[in-house]
């Protein structure tokens, strides 16, 4: 699973991955299928979620992992205009020491 | 006052004051709301919560929030006597108005239309997305 995974990536980055994926794999022309992934959505879009406030910590902590950076949304999948809006409530919340700026 | 603009105003105290001073504090909000103009929608007293990280020698502190209408020269007052205050640790302005007023638009915008929201909404997010993001699907 993994190795599909990452053949299906090299597809991405490299546009003439197929080869690559043919020649690995038995599943040959039908990459599209081997590298099926969940597609993620927006919390904050499926939940309704208009304003992103800065208090809510319960809200704002899953975005904020043990080393206190912020979740890039290229994992979380949040959209980008609420990745924005959940940046300013991040920062903010850590102004009032609501969220860590570092941890460890 | 035609410039009448909606703050949020959220102050520390440090966990050493006593409950007179932070009353006092409160009070002293009050009495600048009412000599400079404005109005005082909300208070709230979170009490006393750990933070994330020390202010100093302190690793709690008494967390207070006011909801203010009121102009640029009454925040900038507040924030000057909160500033001098020994016993406040940090406090945050934040201008609310327009950011709640942009949820509002978008949230009976979404009434309005009625359709699938959820499928709907996702599918424009997408657009946004990098190329490789949409590829995944």
């Amino acid at each position: 699973m993994a190795d599909e995974r990452r053949s299906g990536s090299g597809g991405r980055g490299g546009g003439r991955g197929g080869a690559r994926g043919a020649a690995s794999g038995d599943k040959g022309p039908g990459q599209r299928r081997s590298l099926f992934r969940r597609r993620k959505v927006c919390k904050f879009c499926s939940e309704k979620i208009d304003y992103i406030d800065y208090k809510d910590v319960r809200m704002l902590m899953p975005f904020v992992p043990d080393r206190g950076k912020i979740l890039p949304r290229r994992i979380s999948g949040v959209c980008a205009p609420h990745q924005r809006a959940l940046q300013t409530a991040i920062k903010r919340a850590r102004q009032l020491a609501l969220v860590p700026y570092v941890a460890d | 006052m035609s410039t009448s603009r909606q703050y949020e105003l959220v102050y520390i105290v440090s966990p050493e004051a006593s409950e007179q001073e932070v009353t006092d504090l409160h009070t002293q909000v009050e009495t600048q709301i009412a000599r400079i103009g404005g109005e005082l929608v909300k208070s709230e007293n979170w009490g006393r919560r750990k933070m994330a990280y020390e202010i100093g020698p302190h690793k709690e502190g008494v967390y207070v929030l006011e909801l203010i209408n009121g102009s640029g020269e009454l925040m900038k007052e507040l924030e000057r006597r909160l500033r001098v205050s020994e016993r406040v640790l940090r406090y945050l302005v934040v201008r609310v108005d327009e950011e709640l007023r942009a949820a509002e638009r978008t949230r009976s915008r979404r009434k309005v239309r009625t359709g699938p929201p959820e499928g709907s909404a996702s599918d424009e997010m997408g657009g946004f997305d990098r190329a490789d993001d949409a590829e995944v699907r």
